[in-house]
């Protein structure tokens, strides 16, 4: 076991642990993140999704070693230094689109990713780039109400 | 438990977290705010008192106590809304502490719709008595007239004096039963119920607060896995412990009987060396399923209670004298909860005392199981509920902590916490059982249903912990040798199997067997099959007698509220048109006859190729009674229309001879986006009815509705699901 650096939410880490650790759980248990979220453990359904150099990516699988060099931000980093919410956040809240909540992690990264390179999704859009993403509740039309939404501001 | 135990409630995030000993949590963001002293309640809240609902806290809140836990339904905003009105209570003075052992009322399970009907409901009834008391005794201490006193944001107001309860109560909490109450403001006033209220949850979820069980974090917490058996009746024959014991990172190896776990102080060395036992593990697994069989037949097979549940004039001889009959064979697959986020629990033995954190939907039936599979005291067992991922039902949630006790308990002093896998949820889940509807109905020469028969063929839908251990999955695999806990609660099967219609000969018949998969507890329990069934049976009986559907089904309404969610729906689906290959279906069901009306119609596009069923959308309207938060019984109806949705096109649990194999995404296909239908859901507000759940009103009306929009769409009738294996096996012979 050795020392890895990683860059998560803007700051350098440091953490000791297996190279082939998945960043998941480096996320979870080493810098306490309670965003990503352990769904599958398989890339199958997106709650663990962070964002990878700004695309989205389920982090379940992804071994700790081969991502060092890459900038990775999490739920908690979408939140800027005052405090405010990413306006995509923002509109989760306003169309409470949720029920267990336990997916939101997932559908927000993977709505920030699809909204930083396409401000003008159509609704097929949408649900394409969420397709990896499970939600259990079936709160996917306020999902796509939400989306809307933020990418209207 | 002891005041000095539990001195102190403490919250982090949205958890609050209970138990003393977690004040030395160590949190990931800060955060954390310690909440007053709270006055220990001696023994077990009583119900009928109003502090064991209600508690006046020191800061100026109000605490109120739900032995309900919150599940992604709602019920957390729904409880406090009840709570402001009769209190005039800013809603962030209100804070909601769900279930948890010697500190909540025992509620039983969270379950069956009922949280709004018994928990939200004696909150409100506490919380109005609560506000008659408090007047009369402002009143009386300052000599005033109680109508020119006023309770609002937790003070009494006087025309020229105010207090805080807490002062008013000297510290003390309100020991008065809750006596009868003389107005509701919640009929009344309506300032906060009956408001779609935003719930406050959402925005500690957003920001990636401590929201879940599976986000507790303890100081030296330790890790632990479970390794599964390969089948449910699979003994452990060999397992080299001492080679095993070798293995690095290994804290414990935990072993009894079958059980097998495995501790480490890391998370991912607990899977690897979950991995490593499996690979070292020899079982003896007979191959007991029946696989390579069609499991409609095999069910119905299988030995069976019978008996008549409903009989109801002679519907054997009207049925003979009937023009026109109908009889029909319906088949629904076992259904799995599939929790998106898989069980998980903690749990700490220290000083003879067990604590288990967990997303059980019953605390106290569960302390009461698991003391006894312990062998403990049930005093000495101390539960605290903390949400978990959606489960609709009875999922992993009990075994898991059940199964973190059986670890903690090996290793004293340490938070466990036990993290189930994919494979675990899936694989080891009590499912929804397999079910057989089977109806015969005969109309007489005026379009009138005159006679009906239905059979039911199903296992119990319910196995939750009752007390006897076997309800948990462990138990099976220790020592002792609990057996398989048997077919449960058998009333589940029946549940809306007389159809909500006047019929005058009917008679309804019910076969329980004890099937071959796990079942327990699944959204709505056996509505959803029969519902199915009936509602697909009234389309087909509304074509027979050249009837409109929604005409038909009115024709045999005697209940107005049904007759007003048709007559809305019909206005809904005014000038629709519909391409080649689309069509549209509607149902209606009152959830057990009793609770919440539902109308519902589906816009269905088939691909007449390949047999792929589009859901384009769904409208519905809804009649709970008195409206809580029309937002939240929204947000339930529009989940409950698309999990139903998913549930009838696409799911099936699978299994070969020896065990599951729908073990992941792939092997259990869900919806997934691009499946998804725009819903549409309309709410009948009755304020002067009593409010009933809503959580489950939609689930059944929406399969109906989708199959027999499929009907309408491409001429075939599905009566088995799942549609995707159903209808490509009919077009062969029906749409081409």
């Amino acid at each position: 076991m050795k020392s890895i650096k990683l860059h998560v939410n803007g700051q350098e880490h440091e953490v000791e642990v297996a190279a082939d650790t998945p960043l998941l759980y480096v996320l979870r248990n080493q810098l306490q993140l309670n965003g990503p979220k352990f769904g599958c453990g398989l890339q199958q359904c997106g709650a663990c999704m962070v964002l990878k150099d700004g695309e989205s990516v389920a982090s379940c699988r992804l071994p700790i070693s081969a991502i060092t060099k890459s900038k990775i931000r999490t739920l908690e980093g979408m939140i800027d230094e005052n405090g405010n919410l990413h306006k995509v956040q923002q509109a989760f809240i306003e169309e409470q689109a949720a029920q267990c909540g336990y997916c939101l992690n997932g559908m927000v990264v993977a709505s920030v990713a699809l909204l930083e390179k396409n401000n003008t999704p159509t609704d097929d859009e949408i649900k394409k780039k969420l397709a990896l993403n499970i939600c259990r509740c079936g709160i996917h039309s306020r999902v796509l109400k939400a989306v809307k939404k933020a990418a209207s501001k | 438990m002891t005041a000095t135990r539990r001195d102190f409630i403490k919250q982090l995030g949205y958890i609050s977290v209970g138990f003393s000993m977690v004040g030395t949590v160590g949190l990931a963001n800060g955060g954390f705010l310690a909440s007053d002293k709270i006055d220990l309640l001696k023994g077990l809240p009583e119900k009928n008192q109003i502090n064991a609902w209600l508690q006046i806290l020191e800061n100026g809140k109000i605490r109120v106590l739900s032995g309900k836990i919150e599940l992604g339904q709602g019920i957390r905003i729904a409880i406090a809304q009840m709570a402001a009105e009769e209190l005039n209570t800013d809603l962030d003075l209100i804070e909601v502490n769900i279930a948890e052992t010697g500190v909540t009322p025992n509620e039983g399970f969270t379950a069956g719709s009922s949280s709004i009907v018994s928990s939200a409901m004696s909150v409100r009834k506490a919380a109005a008595a609560a506000r008659e008391i408090i007047l009369k005794m402002a009143s009386e201490k300052w000599g005033i007239g109680i109508s020119k006193l006023q309770l609002r944001d937790g003070q009494v107001i006087g025309p020229k004096q105010e207090i805080a309860l807490y002062a008013l109560f000297e510290g003390k909490q309100i020991e008065e039963t809750i006596a009868s109450v003389t107005e509701y403001k919640g009929k009344t006033i309506r300032k906060y119920v009956g408001q779609p209220i935003p719930r406050k949850d959402i925005d500690a979820m957003v920001r990636g607060q401590e929201v879940f069980v599976q986000d507790l974090r303890f100081p030296n917490m330790v890790h632990a896995r479970v390794v599964r058996p390969p089948s449910y009746t699979a003994r452990l024959t060999s397992f080299n412990e001492a080679e095993f014991r070798k293995s690095p990172n290994l804290l414990k190896l935990i072993r009894k009987g079958s059980f097998l776990g495995v501790l480490a102080k890391d998370e991912y060395q607990a899977i690897q060396l979950m991995e490593k036992a499996k690979r070292l593990a020899k079982w003896n697994a007979p191959e007991s399923l029946p696989d390579n069989i069609n499991l409609k037949e095999y069910l119905k097979m299988l030995p069976a209670d019978v008996e008549i549940h409903e009989k109801k004039g002679d519907s054997e001889t009207s049925l003979k004298q009937s023009k026109n009959r109908l009889s029909a064979s319906f088949f629904k697959p076992y259904l799995m909860h599939a929790a998106n986020g898989p069980s998980c629990a903690v749990a700490l033995f220290k000083e003879g005392e067990l604590y288990v954190w967990t997303h059980s939907q019953g605390v106290y039936p569960l302390r009461r199981t698991l003391a006894k599979l312990l062998k403990m005291a049930e005093e000495t067992v101390h539960l605290k509920a903390v949400p978990g991922s959606g489960c609709f039902g009875q999922n992993g949630a009990n075994d898991a902590a059940t199964e973190a006790a059986l670890i903690a308990l090996e290793y004293p002093g340490k938070h466990v916490r036990l993290q189930w896998t994919r494979e675990d949820e899936n694989g080891w889940e009590p499912y929804g059982t397999a079910m057989i509807v089977e109806l015969q109905a005969g109309l007489d020469e005026r379009g009138k249903i005159e006679g009906w028969n239905c059979d039911i063929w199903s296992d119990g839908h319910s196995n939750r912990p009752n007390g006897n251990p076997n309800t948990l999955l462990p138990a099976q695999f220790l020592e002792e040798g609990y057996g398989h806990p048997g077919i449960g609660y058998r009333g589940g099967a029946v549940r809306n199997a007389i159809p909500y219609y006047d019929i005058p000969d009917l008679k309804v018949e019910t076969h329980i067997f004890q099937g071959p998969l796990r079942a327990s507890s699944l959204r709505g329990l056996g509505t959803y099959t029969n519902v199915f069934a009936i509602e697909s049976f009234m389309d087909e009986l509304a074509r027979m007698s050249n009837s409109d559907p929604i005409e038909f089904r009115i024709r045999h309404s005697t209940d107005e509220r049904s007759v007003v969610c048709m007559r809305k729906l019909e206005q809904k689906l005014i000038g629709i048109s519909l391409k080649d290959g689309e069509g549209l279906g509607h149902a209606f069901s009152r959830y057990k006859n009793n609770a919440a009306y539902c109308a519902m119609a589906a816009h269905v596009h088939v691909n007449e190729i390949t047999g792929n069923v589009q859901v384009k959308k769904m409208w519905a309207v809804v009649d709970a009674g008195e409206t809580i938060n029309p937002d939240g019984l929204k947000n339930q109806m529009e989940g409950g229309m698309i999990q139903s949705a998913s549930w009838a096109l696409k799911e099936e649990v699978r299994f070969d001879a020896l065990h599951v194999t729908s073990l992941d995404w792939n092997s259990y296909p869900i919806f997934r986006f691009p499946d998804v239908p725009e819903v549409e859901v309309e709410v009948i507000d009755r304020i002067d009815q009593p409010p009933m759940g809503a959580g489950e009103a939609a689930q059944a009306p929406a399969t109906a509705a989708i199959v027999n929009a499929i009907f309408d769409a491409v001429g075939v009738r599905i009566r088995e699901l799942p549609v995707s294996k159903e209808l490509i096996k009919q077009a062969k012979i029906s749409i081409h």
